[in-house]
């Protein structure tokens, strides 16, 4: 368990401090994972047992952490709170935008990854397994 | 001890505080579950409506609130690094979408900033608030940064982070399943990318393969986004 925590902490850090370090636009989290993944390939070449088999501690911490990934946003969502009056400042403008670019971004993204599937005659793949 | 030096009390304490966020997200998912897990009864937004009003009740300023629940939200870092997890295991299927993936990112990322730039700015929203809608589909740290450098507000741009978040999570099921779309790949990518965390955290709640595609959608998104915003708002008069 704590092992497994330990190698998402310390891949977090390595992210924060690459970024910071080289001034990239990406969050260090997010390197993390990216670093976490290129770990995993390089491990699995070298004949290692599977770290993130669901009994294995990454596994485990891992499944723990996102299967509880909605709550975490619960801190950050109450802050929004504090900026109501912000919002309701600008009126409907704001809450219009955001509904209706939300919904044409997903729409768009969608259309797109179906339309280059189907393209490449794999239109029919609508479940993956 | 009486009622009110007890409060004092406890309001002070961090404890309280992360408690009642834990207890707060358990009832939260609860009235959720006690609705099929509808997607209108999203128990983010539950939870953060319960919390925020007592807050607002109780006078209490975020801060004091925050001392207890950053032990909640500290843990998004590890979460986001732990996406990293399922990724590998399902790398068989990531790496067959990897080509309908790129067209994805690059589109709906164009499609993200430039929507919410030209509405906003068909309602004549002031040039701060235009740059601070712009990022909004990205994770919260990401997008500050790009409103901040580009003269828009940070604090507006968090909140609106989140508020895209939470449409992004109620709207994506009702609209994929009125689309009959049943791809969990291509479902999944595009709430990650249109809304974040929030997204993901929603797309896990639904399919495993479509928390996948979203973790994956909001990361991308993250890197795309910061390079296009400060492009198109530049090309803005």
């Amino acid at each position: 368990m704590i092992a497994g925590f330990a190698i998402l902490l310390v891949l977090q850090l390595a992210g924060e401090v690459t970024a910071r370090g080289l001034g990239l636009p990406v969050p260090g989290p997010v390197l993390g994972m990216a670093f976490l993944v290129v770990g995993l390939a390089i491990w699995a070449r070298m004949g290692g047992s599977d770290p993130v088999a669901a009994e294995a501690p990454l596994g485990r911490v891992a499944d723990g952490l996102l299967g509880s990934l909605a709550i975490l946003f619960v801190p950050a969502g109450v802050g929004v709170v504090q900026y109501l009056d912000l919002i309701a400042a600008q009126g409907a403008a704001i809450v219009v935008t955001l509904v209706v670019s939300t919904v044409v971004t997903m729409l768009a993204t969608v259309a797109t990854f179906r339309l280059i599937k189907r393209a490449m005659g794999r239109g029919g793949e609508e479940e993956t397994p | 001890m009486t009622a009110s030096s007890l409060w004092v009390y406890l309001s002070a304490d961090p404890l309280f505080w992360l408690t009642l966020t834990v207890v707060v997200w358990l009832v939260s998912d609860r009235i959720a579950l006690a609705f099929g897990r509808h997607p209108v009864v999203n128990p983010v937004l539950i939870a953060i409506v319960l919390v925020g009003a007592v807050l607002r009740l109780t006078g209490t300023p975020y801060k004091a609130y925050f001392e207890g629940a950053q032990f909640v939200h500290f843990l998004l870092g590890p979460a986001t690094v732990a996406l990293g997890v399922p990724l590998w295991r399902n790398r068989a299927v990531v790496r067959r979408e990897i080509v309908p993936m790129v067209g994805a990112l690059v589109v709906g990322s164009v499609v993200a900033i430039v929507s919410a730039i030209g509405i906003a700015s068909a309602f004549s929203a002031s040039r701060a608030v235009v740059v601070s809608l712009a990022p909004k589909s990205v994770t919260a740290p990401v997008a500050m940064a790009i409103s901040e450098s580009l003269g828009g507000l940070p604090a507006l741009t968090a909140a609106l982070v989140i508020t895209t978040g939470i449409i992004g999570a109620v709207v994506v099921t009702p609209t994929m399943n009125a689309l009959g779309i049943r791809d969990w790949a291509a479902r999944g990518f595009a709430v990650g990318l249109a809304s974040h965390g929030l997204g993901t955290a929603r797309a896990f709640m639904v399919h495993p393969i479509a928390g996948v595609f979203a973790g994956i959608a909001m990361g991308l998104n993250a890197i795309v986004t910061a390079i296009l915003v400060p492009v198109i708002v530049g090309l803005l008069p």
